[in-house]
């Protein structure tokens, strides 16, 4: 690449050395040289069509006008940028757009810079944006790859258009001409009529590369393969084209690794519960009813309002309501406590009173304050003048009963402490959804061969004497796979559940439970039963002696080949025949 | 003695993993069901020698309960299919003998099933209250006598 050869020219009496096949514009670039540009775009090919880049060309004694997107250096060669020749057909030009598209922004800017007034050309549509620059339709066809549009017609009719005038099965609507266009002459319409809630806060997808949370580690973007482009046509690559570090590879593909380990810690979370569920909440129906995890991304500093309380609307609230318990403590949903959400709640309602000067009410059934320095939280809270009002929350509902309802979200809650069921009038409701267990909970428990309990969390072997432990051997728990926990309870069980891991590997060996199989020499027939039952292949056949024989090291004690082994040579420790006989018998004395 | 003060004598045989630990459960959470039963536990529901079960109800048992891990769920993999393939000889056997088939039970309880194991004590219970107790032609008392 550096063998490439060099090109020394003058810009505006500027002298610069470029490689061979440089355009004029690019080294001009380098000079931080400005030349205006509309059509020209660093990703597509240039095309020379809004003639805006015009510059003076002199070779020798000869000089010309060339368009410096399209024009290659030469050796020698002079170029002026604002010489009176260039000007005075770069005003031309502007004349001319502005007289094509007089709506156009960008093309009214570059003629102000240039100290254009007017057009002194006819107009023929004022509202016209498009400047025919073709941006479009080279970004569909060497980008996108979909071909959907292209200029049609000829002369003063010509316009850019899919065939025939009408939607084009080729487009995949990726809005990327409309991205592109310089003067905005392209507009897109959501036409399946989707909105969405507080958009920029959406959990969905964003882009198709993206970093997936701003806390991610590591904090690398990936590429969602359903949302690319390239994906879809097996073009585009645009990020690929300007990433310098080469870092993006399309060809990458999920790999299946297989790792040995000895031992296994299942952290693998919880979901968070979904309030659509609960109709009368209203989420999804009302834009500012929000899930918890939407407010704690609203709120956040570098959210897309800087932090700032916002209703979707813009407006900052001016009552807000906080509904505990959303799909927890009710045996519609889920019986359980999730533990954390009185404590999120209590935050939110303190960041609310410090950041806007809303009125916040607290609907608990009861408030669990169960942690170090917790409880005084909440007593600081009410010294704030946070409403807590006791009671499940019933419907969360725009209808307005009264004027002062009008234009608000009514929370219907029944005061349990007042005896009489109020109506709330608020403008922002955060629904305190609970957690609830990963959605493949019963695919890992079957895999690592460990139990769920009743609502589906990973069973512990002893919720007192072994909270980190599994039945299976070297698997552990950590964290809200296990049940709700907060984060230091989770950092808790994470840093037992690590040590219980290492101590296994520290031992360098594994104890066995003495609860093995043995086989005696002399009962067995070697009738190799027990060979065929054993699940662990424990059990091998000695053809010499005649005789199974059992590897401690691989039986794992089920007694499966004990209770078929037709001459009782085969014996558990601790669980032989006579022992279990023995606990019959000793059942039935009176 | 009449039916109502009869109270049977049940022997229950639960695997470690799944049974024992769903019955630890009923009983932490001090769930209460019928105290007939009588737990012997055994590390896998396979363990369970068809011998145990005649030795249970020869020694007296009005009812035997196995109990193990749902299909799938074995600790050790494939115990529980042992033990059900053993249960469905043995109940024909019992038959035979003169036991009912329904004095000789086959239950999955997992570890997390604790309602379900008082359920099925208080319903096995029920049940054998109602088939009143096993009597033996060729008993153990008449064995002693011989």
């Amino acid at each position: 690449m550096s063998e490439e050869k060099k090109i020394k020219l003058k810009i505006n009496n500027k002298t610069v050395e470029v490689n061979e096949g440089t355009t004029i514009l690019e080294a001009a670039k380098l000079l931080e040289i400005e030349i205006p540009t509309l059509c020209y775009h660093p990703l597509l090919e240039p095309y020379a069509a809004c003639r805006v880049c015009v510059v003076e060309r002199k070779i020798g004694e000869t000089s010309d006008l060339v368009t410096s997107c399209n024009t290659k250096v030469q050796e020698g060669m002079e170029i002026f940028t604002d010489s009176e020749k260039a000007m005075k057909a770069k005003r031309l030009n502007v004349e001319m757009l502005m007289a094509q598209a007089p709506a156009a922004e960008a093309v009214q800017k570059i003629a102000k810079d240039l100290g254009i007034e007017k057009t002194r050309f006819e107009i023929k549509d004022p509202t016209e944006k498009c400047i025919l620059c073709g941006l479009c339709v080279r970004t569909c066809e060497q980008i996108v790859g979909a071909n959907a549009i292209s200029f049609v017609e000829r002369g003063v009719e010509r316009k850019v258009s899919p065939p025939f005038g009408e939607p084009s099965e080729a487009c995949i609507g990726c809005t990327a001409c409309a991205f592109f266009c310089p003067t905005g002459a392209i507009t897109y319409e959501d036409i399946q009529g989707r909105q969405i809630v507080h958009e920029e806060l959406a959990l969905g997808p964003t882009t198709a590369i993206r970093v997936p949370i701003r806390q991610a580690v590591p904090m690398v973007p990936f590429i969602d393969e359903e949302a690319c482009i390239h994906f879809k046509t097996g073009e585009c690559k645009i990020c690929e084209k300007v990433c310098d570090r080469e870092a993006i590879n399309h060809e990458m593909e999920d790999e299946e690794m297989e790792v040995e380990v000895g031992s296994v810690i299942l952290a693998s979370g919880f979901k968070p519960f979904d309030p659509k569920r609960i109709p009368a909440y209203g989420y999804g129906r009302f834009p500012n009813v929000i899930t918890a995890l939407e407010f704690e991304k609203l709120v956040n500093a570098s959210s897309p309002t800087e932090g700032k309380i916002l209703l979707a609307n813009g407006e900052e609230p001016k009552a807000v309501g906080i509904v505990h318990c959303v799909g927890s403590r009710d045996e519609n949903y889920n019986e359980y406590c999730s533990r954390v959400c009185c404590m999120y709640s209590l935050k939110f309602a303190h960041l609310i009173k410090e950041k806007t000067e809303a009125d916040i009410y607290d609907f608990y059934i009861d408030m669990r304050c169960f942690g170090k320095g917790y409880e005084e939280f909440y007593h600081r809270l009410l010294e704030e003048g946070t409403k807590f009002i006791r009671g499940r929350v019933s419907e969360v509902t725009d209808i307005p009963l009264t004027e002062k309802e009008e234009g608000k979200l009514i929370i219907r809650v029944e005061d349990t402490l007042l005896g009489a069921v109020r109506r709330i009038p608020v403008d922002m409701v955060i629904l305190a959804t609970g957690l609830e267990p990963g959605l493949d909970q019963n695919e890992i428990a079957r895999i690592f061969n460990i139990s769920c309990s009743q609502d589906t969390f990973f069973l512990e072997r002893h919720p007192k004497l072994a909270p980190v432990s599994t039945f299976s051997d070297g698997i552990f728990l950590a964290g809200a796979c296990q049940s709700p926990k907060d984060i230091p309870d989770t950092v808790a069980q994470a840093g037992a559940a690590a040590s219980e891991a290492l101590a296994l590997a520290d031992k360098g060996m594994f104890e066995l439970e003495p609860i093995t199989a043995e086989i005696d020499e002399e009962l067995c027939s070697g009738c190799q039963i027990c060979v065929g039952l054993c699940p662990f292949t424990a059990i091998t056949y000695n053809k010499e002696k005649g005789i199974s024989e059992i590897n401690d090291a691989l039986c794992k004690g089920c007694g499966t080949c004990v209770s078929a082994c037709p001459c009782g040579a085969s014996q558990q420790r601790h669980f032989r025949d006579a022992q279990i006989f023995a606990e019959i018998e000793g059942m039935f004395i009176e | 003695m009449s039916n109502e003060a009869f109270e049977p004598k049940l022997v229950g045989f639960l695997c470690n993993w799944c049974s024992y630990t769903g019955a630890d459960l009923a009983g932490t959470a001090r769930m209460a069901y019928a105290p007939n039963i009588r737990i012997i536990r055994v590390m896998c529901s396979g363990r369970v020698d068809p011998q145990f079960v005649l030795k249970a109800f020869a020694e007296g048992a009005d009812g035997v309960l196995i109990s193990g891990c749902h299909p799938g769920d074995c600790h050790y993999q494939e115990g529980n299919y042992k033990a059900l393939r053993r249960h469905r000889l043995l109940s024909k056997m019992l038959e035979q003998f003169g036991i009912e088939k329904e004095r000789f039970r086959l239950e999955w309880v997992s570890a997390a099933e604790g309602v379900k194991f008082q359920h099925i004590c208080n319903e096995f219970t029920e049940q054998i209250k109602k088939l009143g107790p096993l009597s033996l032609n060729g008993g153990k008392d008449e064995q002693r006598e011989a």
